[in-house]
């Protein structure tokens, strides 16, 4: 449906997207995220035809965009990160003639009704567009993108600017159209691109760092094996933290341990990484059993795209030694979220808060 | 084409440049018309024509000053470039639509002639001839405004700008008396713009000038399409 090959855009010495390549298929919604400046608007707007790229082809549903440019852009339904609304007509005038300019075919009162009905603007037809808010002007930027019904939809930022509910809405209507169209939506939000997108491509600096689906990335970007554990040791002291931490670096495989926050009294938790080669769960709990120590916790935590992004965007030598994190356990944003199961997991927690409220419930229940 | 034509001109009217573009011609030719015709006891038009290419000078800015430089400041350019319409197809709407506006100023003189139909007779071959004379150079005229709104975001830039360029293309004429190159001075002679509508006020319908106004208009058209098309290669 979406073939790009070896994109690139100079600007001057300005390398603003270096061979990118990808394909989408009908019936996919793929997500591009980066940082702000990573080049994700530049390739939107050379997909859509709007600039053109210095090298590189695309094709969209097989027609190259520079060779039959009209034909490929009756394809595409876009929504550029500034919505093109005129602010002096009204969303119906407006409309209408994105309808003509589309050259639509269709029945045009009962196509504007359905158009509008599906971005829930049917409210606001008739005002002038300089009126609406901030989430209405998006919304009718993507009733204009949807007029023709094009097979391929390109959304740039489609969210920005809408309320918690409006968002919740624009996603299931991007998800419901996924379903019949080829879509590529780009986002610098996380839980935005995990929430609708089959595959996820992550851009930094103009070139692709990741690809393929949110478990597909985490696995090939994981390379170190990282779990937290909960062991309670036999003096429920201090002392046992730093036995149960050297006893753990020692077995084989461990790359490195660290001691987290008492989470429960007299108990830690212990982060702990191994290579990628060896499990050492099994080692861990013939330790425990040895020693005498229950493990009352073992949870892997696998890189999250978070973490993934993070590190991508933020230069590779962050956290491959656990430094960043141990000199700043802030670095990382509070929103959390980990592959389980094959399904994204997502949480809000801050672990200092957590574990202070925790000590809070302890030093009361010692009270009573 | 028509989908942006159609816009164009209800934008003309919705920003009210329509209303000032049309009350400015209509008062200022109505003044001339007075001066030159009425007060003068004749029904001879062509004094009143040959005044008008100063109006349509400074007018004409003010059409196409919006027209390009707009669209690419609020980046409604975007929803165009990516429509499935070619870039001749964008010009070309707006152009007529700006053209279509000056056919409406300058019709007014059909009115002015019925008024001299009460007054005499009028000499129907001049007065249509500098109504197409006029349209000729406005048809020109446009297509310079239009291509300095599509070099700048800035309307008022590109207004002060086309006044500017239009005011130079019309000394053309006393500069050239100034230049001592015999070649330099022949080649801008046939580049005025005011000799050439002169002669057609006076008269004489050259149909060099006619090809001269209407290829200006083709070239600066071009030179439009020129530019948005670079600016994707930008």
């Amino acid at each position: 449906m979406i073939e790009v090959k070896h994109l690139t855009k100079r600007y001057g010495d300005k390398q603003a997207v270096n061979d990118i390549s990808f394909k989408v298929e009908k019936g996919e919604i793929l997500g591009f995220l980066g940082p702000n400046g990573a080049g994700k608007s530049t390739t939107m707007n050379m997909l859509t035809g709007y600039i053109s790229s210095t090298s590189g082809q695309i094709l969209i549903n097989g027609v190259d965009i520079l060779e039959d440019p009209i034909k490929a852009k009756s394809n595409i339904g876009y929504l550029p990160e500034i919505p093109p609304l005129y602010m002096d007509m009204t969303v119906d005038a407006y409309l209408s003639f994105m309808f003509d300019l589309k050259k639509c075919k269709l029945p045009r009162k009962a196509h504007l009704k359905d158009v509008c009905d599906l971005c829930k603007i049917s409210a606001v037809r008739g005002r002038v567009i300089r009126n609406l808010s901030k989430g209405y002007k998006q919304r009718v930027g993507l009733a204009q993108a949807l007029i023709n019904n094009p097979p391929v939809l390109i959304l740039d930022e489609p969210t920005v600017g809408l309320d918690p509910n409006q968002i919740i809405e624009i996603r299931s209507l991007i998800k419901k159209l996924g379903k019949s169209h080829t879509v590529i939506l780009s986002s610098h939000i996380l839980p935005e691109i995990q929430a609708v997108c089959d595959k996820i491509i992550i851009i930094n600096k103009g070139v692709v760092a990741a690809d393929g689906t949110a478990d597909e990335i985490a696995r090939n970007i994981t390379n170190e094996h990282k779990m937290t554990l909960r062991i309670e040791g036999s003096t429920h002291t201090a002392a046992d933290k730093k036995e149960i931490a050297d006893a753990i670096k020692a077995i084989d495989g461990v790359k490195y341990v660290r001691a987290d926050m008492e989470r429960e009294k007299g108990i830690y938790d212990y982060d702990v990484e191994a290579d990628e080669k060896t499990d050492v769960r099994r080692a861990i709990n013939k330790l425990c059993a040895d020693k005498g120590w229950n493990i009352l916790m073992l949870q892997l935590s696998d890189l999250t795209l978070e973490d993934i992004f993070l590190k991508i965007t933020m230069g590779d030598n962050v956290r491959k030694d656990g430094t960043v994190r141990e000199e700043d356990p802030k670095a990382k944003p509070n929103i959390n979220f980990s592959v389980k199961d094959g399904e994204l997991v997502a949480s809000v927690g801050d672990d200092q808060e957590e574990a202070a409220s925790s000590d809070d419930n302890d030093k009361n229940g010692g009270e009573e | 084409m028509g989908a942006i034509y159609r816009r164009e001109m209800s934008a003309f009217f919705i920003s009210g440049i329509a209303y000032v573009f049309l009350a400015v011609f209509f008062l200022l030719s109505g003044i001339f018309f007075y001066n030159g015709v009425i007060s003068a006891g004749t029904t001879e038009t062509s004094a009143m024509f040959s005044s008008m290419f100063i109006i349509v000078l400074f007018l004409i800015p003010i059409l196409t000053m919006k027209l390009m430089s707009e669209e690419k400041k609020n980046r409604t350019d975007q929803g165009l470039l990516t429509a499935p319409v070619g870039l001749w197809s964008i010009v070309l709407g707006k152009y007529f639509a700006a053209l279509t506006l000056f056919i409406i100023a300058e019709s007014v003189v059909f009115i002015y002639s019925i008024i001299l139909g009460y007054l005499g007779n009028i000499v129907w071959s001049t007065l249509l001839g500098n109504y197409f004379a006029m349209l000729f150079l406005g048809a020109a005229f446009i297509a310079v405004g239009l291509f300095i709104s599509s070099l700048t975001e800035n309307q008022m830039a590109s207004a002060v700008a086309s006044m500017l360029a239009l005011f130079v293309l019309y000394l053309f004429d006393s500069l050239a008396a100034r230049v001592s190159n015999e070649h330099i001075q022949k080649l801008m002679t046939s580049l005025s713009f005011y000799s050439r509508y002169i002669e057609f006020t006076q008269g004489v319908f050259n149909l060099s000038s006619v090809l001269f106004f209407l290829s200006t208009a083709f070239i600066f058209n071009f030179l439009t399409v020129r530019v948005l098309d670079k600016r994707r290669w930008g």
